[in-house]
């Protein structure tokens, strides 16, 4: 994990721990498959670690949203002429994905045009239902969160699979949640027993209160919400910027003492890594 | 767990936010998928269609459609095919219509239907919200 933080990064002695950069995951298959979660701001350290011998890395955006693509820039593969970069995103109803990136990725926000990396571009639209990349599965569908937004499932040859649903609102406006079936409820497919599910965690109760619509979970619901998929271990994923580490433990602590979840919680921490 | 053993068919994400939607509304709202399948119905459809979601579940076109008559001003009968959900599931364009409607043996109402179809941000037909509003 290269970066566990919502919204805006957060950088600072307060929360060095689980990390200030924002989301960026990165998965490695043992065939030597590289796909990228997310291109916030913690893709940097990432495209620094890269071997020269890389000849292709898929990048899966969930969505376009400035936490989620502000590190693209500064990816230094997209430098490279020799790699081949697909990036997987959703387009809008009037825009691709590619018009859509190039809206960051051109002056005045940008000093480099899209259409002027060196590297060999493919842009890949989604949701496009099941994809095969190197070794894995890859299944993409629109959740809950403002503008198009998307999760992925990915499923490795022998069936083990994580979900990544780092933006996510499955509750919004239920009375209670989750009140209602899998076949009712946002994202519940991909994360359908996964060994691994990374989820939006980022309010307290308390502060989910005040943020209904906002597009993101409070730890309770993101519980329930594995509950409801069957997940296997949970990383609460997409920390509030305002949160310490400190805060994080506690939330944590209480969030863990209220749901009882049945699953092993690891709250998503930058520089962790978990084997499948 | 193999990736083929999990069978969830999850509703698209804007079915599922108009089913919250419809949930919070007074007025009755039914949501019916591209087949014409009934998927949802609120509590204050319950009161006109004389059924419990909780209790029917989804139906299917055939089985939803006989639940009640409708008719025109002039309480001729329309056909199944030029009902306003039918025309924008097989149109895929808004349609409004006041007409007479009636469940079971109950009392005719003097309803305006209007039936909206959903069309996803990739121009994917959803299904179509019918909202009934009494004149």
């Amino acid at each position: 994990m290269w970066g566990t933080r919502g919204s805006i990064a957060s950088p600072g002695p307060e929360t060095a721990r689980y990390g200030g950069n924002t989301s960026c995951v990165s998965v490695l298959g043992d065939e030597g498959t590289l796909l990228v979660l997310d291109a916030g701001t913690g893709i940097r350290r990432l495209g620094a670690s890269l071997p020269v011998s890389l000849r292709r890395v898929d990048i899966l955006l969930t969505h376009l949203h400035m936490d989620h693509i502000q590190g693209l820039g500064f990816f230094a593969p997209l430098y490279r002429e020799d790699l081949d970069v697909h990036l997987w995103g959703p387009g809008s109803a009037t825009l691709r994905l590619q018009a859509r990136l190039r809206r960051y990725l051109s002056p005045p926000l940008f000093p480099v045009n899209l259409s002027e990396l060196p590297c060999r571009l493919t842009f890949h639209e989604v949701p496009a239902g099941e994809s095969d990349i190197g070794e894995f599965r890859v299944r993409s569908a629109l959740v809950c969160h403002p503008g198009p937004t998307v999760g992925y499932r990915i499923t490795r040859p022998d069936g083990a699979a994580l979900a990544y649903l780092p933006d996510h609102e499955p509750a919004l406006a239920a009375l209670r949640f989750p009140s209602l079936p899998r076949a009712w409820t946002s994202g519940a497919d991909l994360a359908a027993e996964v060994d691994l599910l990374i989820h939006d965690g980022q309010y307290s109760t308390a502060e989910y209160a005040c943020h209904c619509g906002w597009g993101h979970s409070s730890l309770e619901q993101a519980f329930a919400f594995g509950a409801l998929a069957g997940a296997k271990h949970f990383v609460p994923f997409h920390h509030d910027p305002a949160h310490t580490d400190a805060d994080i433990d506690r939330m944590m602590a209480e969030a863990i003492e209220a749901g009882r979840p049945e699953f092993p919680v690891t709250p998503g921490t930058e520089g962790t890594t978990i084997a499948l | 767990m193999t990736a083929t053993q999990h069978v969830v068919t999850v509703k698209p994400v804007q079915i599922i936010l108009a089913r919250q939607l419809a949930g919070s509304m007074a007025m009755p709202i039914l949501i019916v998928d591209p087949e014409g399948t009934l998927i949802f119905f609120n509590e204050s459809a319950e009161l006109i269609l004389d059924q419990r979601f909780e209790e029917t579940g989804e139906m299917r076109a055939d089985e939803w459609s006989v639940l009640f008559a409708i008719a025109d001003e002039e309480r001729h009968p329309i056909a199944m095919q030029d009902r306003p959900t039918m025309l924008a599931i097989s149109e895929r364009k808004p349609v409004s219509r006041t007409v007479w409607m009636q469940c079971r043996e109950r009392e005719w109402l003097h309803v305006i239907i209007t039936a909206i179809p959903l069309i996803g941000e990739q121009r994917d037909f959803l299904g179509v919200v019918m909202i009934f509003w009494e004149v």
